[in-house]
């Protein structure tokens, strides 16, 4: 049987407020198969976003393990960390967080660099994702304040596709956008989820739930059955 | 951590980001040059004046050293010609010039005036004045005859030309031939002297004591000279102290160890102006640091490790530290030639090995300032969390 791409055991994560302990996640155990379109649900402070940086290598769990594509995080170094992003992760944020002095098409690039590939490669498959995100070419040299929001997910998008990661993570991804270009990006995201990529969402929107095979709904730092 | 420079330039766009920071705040990044552009100008500027300055003197001086002057020593009255005669059994020298002079007052007649000036009478034998100094203008004077020729400030500060004649002591002696300014000598004056054949000399000082004043020796290898000198020494010496042997390579090694002891301390003081400069790159690397801190958690996000955003801001500082110090240097050689023209009317000096030397040092330590600056801000932007740099707003 074919291990989960993601893997979640008694996960907790205690944050220290002064004298009080908030448990943004609470004995978490949860598994995404691999190829799934999951959606993880919940309202603010529900412990959602922890839950993405967990899965997505920028926080560590108090208590509890981890696996990234069959890795156990709790061994790894900050290097080890940001090897594991770069080659199983694709990053979508909610503010887009595009790099602003660049262009869309460096933007791109900026993950393949820290791969190290040489630069014909690195602007041919830059091309290449920008076409996979729909990105009219001739805003390819824009920066990003040059571009609409819709416009500057796609390149975010495109950027997250990069290394051609297994995981696609998006943190609330059409939270700043209108409702039609918010459905195109959720449709782009479904498009590339046929192609095998395994997406994951957080949202409290209930209705990105309709574009996922899987909503995991989380409240309190608990996962509801 | 490592840095190659292969794939530094590889992966340009390392060296566009950086570039495109250092533009993003282009005022700030100007400031901060300036900083560093006064330190490589005061740190190369104070060494150049230093050299400059050793240059300007040593120049005055007649020679390099390769010389030694043996004079009678204390309580003796000349050396003779049999002190000669031994010094002659020594091999490595080149030749021995005895040398007897006299001080005096000359008059020169011009018009209605009479001009005088303290020279200093030299008896020389011809061949020996000739490896010496070299004539500006007329000829040497001729054995037996009442011909002299004279120094450079003597010619100029009596206005004389060849054909012209002095009178020492009532005796007229004509002017054959002016010398070349030869600078200040350990040996002797030329500049201030005159000088005449044996049989004039002998005339003018009947009651001179036999022998000489000084003997210059010169050395056939520089390198001997302690040992000639020691040679010498030992040979004349034997019981009792006739002579004194002076080197005069001792005087510009010591003037040497004064001016590198002056261009370092003048250096000190440019330095400081390196460490101000150091101090504000610091500053503005971390402002921008921490400006950035929200673009370095998205650069961890998509992979960056450590070791590259170290790279970025490195280069950052290295951009900011080459383009800084190239400007220092090429404005300091332009300010220095300027100055030195104005006021020296002489930019020679600039364009020495040495000048060039303390510009090339200003500028490497202008880079490294930068370098230094740069690290401490460049080093905690890549231990940032990512998680807390993104969140940051």
């Amino acid at each position: 049987m074919q291990h989960p791409i993601v893997q979640l055991q008694d996960v907790t994560r205690v944050y220290t407020l002064g004298k009080n302990k908030i448990y943004a996640l609470n004995g978490v155990s949860l598994s995404i198969k691999k190829g799934d379109f999951v959606t993880i649900m919940g309202s603010s402070g529900s412990g959602k976003s922890t839950l993405l940086n967990m899965i997505g290598c920028l926080d560590l769990p108090t208590s509890g393990k981890v696996k990234v594509n069959n890795v156990d995080l709790s061994k790894l170094d900050d290097d080890g960390l940001t090897a594991i992003r770069r080659n199983n992760i694709g990053f979508i944020f909610q503010q887009f967080n595009l790099i602003p002095t660049l262009t869309a098409l460096e933007n791109v690039e900026i993950p393949m660099i820290f791969n190290g590939a040489s630069t014909e490669k690195r602007r041919k498959k830059a091309l290449e994702v920008l076409k996979k995100a729909d990105l009219p070419l001739e805003f390819a040299d824009h920066k990003p304040n040059e571009m609409s929001g819709g416009q500057q997910q796609r390149v975010a998008i495109a950027r997250a596709l990069a290394n051609d990661p297994p995981i696609l993570l998006a943190d609330e991804p059409t939270g700043n956008l209108d409702t039609k270009t918010g459905h195109n990006i959720m449709e782009l995201l479904k498009e590339l989820n046929g192609a095998g990529t395994t997406v994951i969402v957080v949202t409290h929107d209930p209705k990105l739930e309709d574009y996922s095979h899987t909503t995991i709904s989380l409240q309190d730092g608990e996962v509801l059955e | 951590m490592k840095v190659k420079f292969p794939d530094v330039l590889k992966n340009n766009m390392y060296a566009e980001l950086a570039k495109r920071n250092l533009k993003r705040q282009s005022v700030r990044t100007i400031l901060a040059a300036i900083g560093i552009i006064i330190g490589v100008i005061a740190i190369s500027s104070m060494g150049i004046l230093g050299n400059s300055l050793k240059l300007s003197i040593t120049d005055s001086f007649a020679d390099i050293g390769d010389k030694l002057v043996v004079s009678p020593a204390p309580g003796e009255d000349s050396i003779t010609d049999k002190q000669i005669d031994q010094m002659q059994k020594i091999g490595k020298i080149e030749s021995i010039i005895p040398v007897a002079s006299s001080g005096e007052l000359v008059e020169y007649r011009n018009g209605g005036n009479t001009v005088q000036s303290f020279v200093a009478v030299y008896n020389i034998k011809r061949d020996d004045l000739e490896k010496l100094v070299e004539l500006e203008e007329g000829r040497y004077f001729k054995p037996g005859s009442t011909d002299c020729v004279v120094g450079s400030s003597v010619a100029s500060n009596l206005e004389l030309s060849p054909g012209q004649k002095i009178e020492i002591d009532d005796s007229k002696l004509r002017v054959v031939g002016i010398l070349k300014e030869r600078g200040f000598g350990f040996d002797i004056n030329t500049d201030s002297g005159v000088f005449t054949s044996s049989e004039m000399y002998d005339k003018l000082y009947p009651d001179a004591d036999e022998g000489y004043d000084q003997a210059i020796v010169i050395v056939k290898d520089i390198d001997e000279i302690d040992a000639v000198s020691d040679e010498i020494e030992e040979r004349l010496n034997k019981k009792d102290e006739m002579v004194t042997v002076f080197a005069t390579n001792l005087i510009t090694e010591s003037l040497d160890d004064v001016f590198r002891a002056i261009s370092l301390f003048l250096m000190g003081i440019g330095s400081i102006s390196l460490l101000v400069a150091a101090v504000s790159i610091l500053n503005v690397m971390l402002m921008s640091t921490m400006e950035r801190t929200k673009e370095i958690g998205i650069m961890k996000a998509v992979g960056a490790s450590r070791k590259d955003i170290l790279k970025i801001f490195m280069l950052e500082a290295l951009f900011l530290g080459v383009i800084a110090s190239t400007a220092g240097a090429i404005l300091t050689i332009g300010g220095s030639y300027l100055v030195m023209l104005l006021l020296v009317r002489d930019s020679s000096y600039l364009f020495t090995f040495s000048s060039m030397f303390y510009i090339i040092e200003g500028f490497f330590f202008g880079i490294a300032t930068s370098l230094v600056g740069g690290m401490y801000p460049a080093w905690k932007a890549s231990r940032m969390k990512p998680l807390d740099a993104l969140r940051y707003e």
